[in-house]
């Protein structure tokens, strides 16, 4: 890139501008003001729920270089089981009563999210624990447990897609003069962006954080200095797991209608935010994930053809700027 | 016996499918500066790795202050008290250098006596306190790596080839350093650099092709014109 305008791209915040610069470009684009608003936040609460998703991704490679392709089973089941326990409560689930809405939704994100704890360190202890530091084994021993979970899917809820009933509180858009905003998505970027907050100061603010972001960048070192990565790399597999029930759980409700590849599906573009993002930060991640998000709803509406093409393209143009992802966790 | 703060007995170390320490047998004896000399690919790093536990011995023992840690994973081998200084020296660039301070610390607490210490020592480490590590220069860091091995008591300090890439004025204040630390720990150098090393050290080992070809005072070495030769020309051919 020219030399000024690398100047004045770091001047205006360097990589953390460009999902406002994205923004900038589609507007004019776009052509319509209430729909570039309507858009933008539907693409910002995507980008939040593929954020839940990408975020453990990305640090447990960053981690213990584990190449995790069974996370997207912790996505499909977390959206499943949320499911099943909204319908179980349908009539909290359609109560005129916020309270009680809120309570419903809990209660099912809470279940995905308790079954990403459990199954993601059955997981860990069953099938990566085995094969740290081999890649091939690991590629192999994932795939064949995502095969198994996904057909347990197909056998537990059948293969006919079922709908996830919505909590009336989040059903609807809010309208504000000529733009109307579905109030699904901001509450998923609300969730999203709290989420984040937690994570971000778990990892600069505690000493838990701080041993995780030195293992990122140096394994070996950490253990010298007398800690143990195996025990810090079980926990961050957890959450991660349990984080990618979570968005599942959330994707879920967004979709309205959910099918056994639904994991499968989500997975593509989680793959790309943690390419894009960089492998083990999760600035990295969240700033994937907001582009993808983005430019996924920009793009459907400006050219609907290039839909698919459009996070592929994506992709290729930030690994060609930046072979490492946008901001990786180890300096180079 | 009781004097040796380590001892390795007959350690073979196998990487992958090939043998590189073929029975090293060591003593370190408490308190001073020891010496491991010894050409490029000699074993001198698989030596350090080995008794940190990051390499596994096939065969033989490793004592540490009565311990046997032969088969003890890395983090207990630190948790006894043996700081490691690895020849990249292991900075975390995308930590601050308090944060890699920090971490060095079991106590998560800083000592305020040892680290006006270490600010006298490597003041830049006080200068640049909260800037990221992977903006120091090379001697920082290397300063940096050192100020973690001390900023808490450790019996035994394995350093690996402190000096490599340093400029000699560098050079010159580390073997100040050296001296100073020295004085209530035990330290295990790896070095190519004969000026510091015979400027530091108390004993002198020398490794070659994955066994101890030397063993003796580094005085006596320093002396004796023919041995140093005999040595240190087997040291640099490769
Ligand atoms: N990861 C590895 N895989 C295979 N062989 C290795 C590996 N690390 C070291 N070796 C080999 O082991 C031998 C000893 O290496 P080591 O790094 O211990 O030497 P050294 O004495 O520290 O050398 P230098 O002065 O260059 O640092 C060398 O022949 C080297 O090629
Ligand atoms: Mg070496």
């Amino acid at each position: 890139m020219n030399k000024q305008i690398s100047a004045l791209f770091d001047r205006i915040g360097g990589v953390y501008a460009l999902p406002i610069i994205l923004m900038v470009i589609a507007l004019p684009l776009v052509g319509s003001f209430p729909t570039w608003v309507t858009l933008t936040v539907a693409g910002l609460g995507m980008g939040m729920m593929i954020f839940l998703m990408a975020s453990g991704l990305s640090l447990v490679f960053g981690l213990m270089d584990v190449l995790n392709f069974g996370h997207s089973a912790f996505i499909s089941f977390g959206a499943f089981i949320a499911a099943t326990v909204l319908a179980a409560l349908a009539v909290w689930v359609g109560a005129d009563n916020w309270m009680l809405n809120l309570l419903a939704l809990t209660a099912a994100v809470g279940a995905a999210m308790l079954f990403g704890l459990v199954a993601g360190w059955a997981f860990e202890a069953v099938i990566v624990k085995p094969v740290y530091s081999d890649h091939l084994r690991q590629i192999l021993i994932t795939i064949g447990a995502l095969i198994v979970a996904d057909q347990l899917v197909l056998v537990i809820w059948g293969g006919i897609p079922i709908s996830v009933p919505k909590p009336a509180f989040l059903q609807g858009s809010f309208i504000i003069g000529d733009v109307s905003i579905e109030i699904y998505r901001s509450f998923a970027f609300l969730v999203g962006t709290i989420v984040f907050t937690l994570l971000y100061l778990v990892l600069n603010r505690t000493r838990l954080g701080l041993l995780i972001r030195a293992g990122v960048e140096n394994r070996e070192m950490v253990e010298a200095l007398g800690f143990r990565i195996g025990r810090l790399f079980v926990l961050v597999f957890v959450v991660g797991s349990a984080l990618a029930a979570m968005g599942g759980a959330m994707w879920g409700g967004y979709q309205g209608l959910i099918s056994g590849e639904l994991g499968s599906q989500v997975m593509i573009l989680v793959f790309i935010v943690v390419i894009i993002g960089g492998l083990g930060s999760i600035e990295g991640s969240l700033l994937g994930a907001l582009l993808v998000g983005l430019l996924g709803n920009y793009v459907a509406f400006i050219f609907p053809k290039l839909s698919l093409a459009s996070n592929m393209l994506l992709m290729m143009v930030i690994l060609l700027w930046r072979p490492y992802g946008l901001k990786p966790a180890i300096k180079r | 016996m009781s004097d040796h703060i380590l001892r390795l007995d007959d350690v073979h170390t196998d990487i992958g499918q090939y043998q590189i320490l073929h029975g090293i047998s060591l003593n370190v004896p408490q308190g001073g500066v020891h010496v491991l000399l010894g050409r490029n690919g000699a074993g001198k790093t698989t030596t350090l790795r080995t008794i940190m536990g990051l390499w596994r011995a096939r065969t033989g023992a490793i004592t540490f202050n009565h311990h046997d840690i032969t088969n003890l994973h890395t983090s207990d081998i630190a948790r006894l008290g043996i700081a490691y200084v690895p020849e990249n020296m292991g900075i975390f660039g995308g930590l601050t250098v308090a944060e890699n301070m920090r971490l060095a610390t079991h106590s998560d607490r800083f000592d305020a006596d040892r680290l006006d210490r270490i600010h006298d020592l490597f003041p830049a480490m006080k200068k640049f306190w909260d800037r990221p590590a992977w903006a120091l220069s090379g001697g920082q860091k290397q300063m940096l790596a050192i100020s973690r091995a001390i900023i808490e008591k450790r019996d035994l300090i394995l350093i690996d080839e402190p000096t490599k890439g340093l400029a000699p004025a560098i050079i010159e204040a580390m073997i100040a350093a050296f001296r100073e630390i020295a004085q209530d720990t035990t330290i295990l150098l790896v070095e190519q650099n004969f000026h510091f090393a015979s400027s530091l050290g108390d004993s002198v080992a020398v490794i070659d092709d994955g066994r101890i070809s030397h063993h003796g005072e580094m005085a006596d070495l320093v002396a004796d014109a023919d041995l140093q030769n005999r040595l240190l020309s087997l040291s640099m051919s490769a």
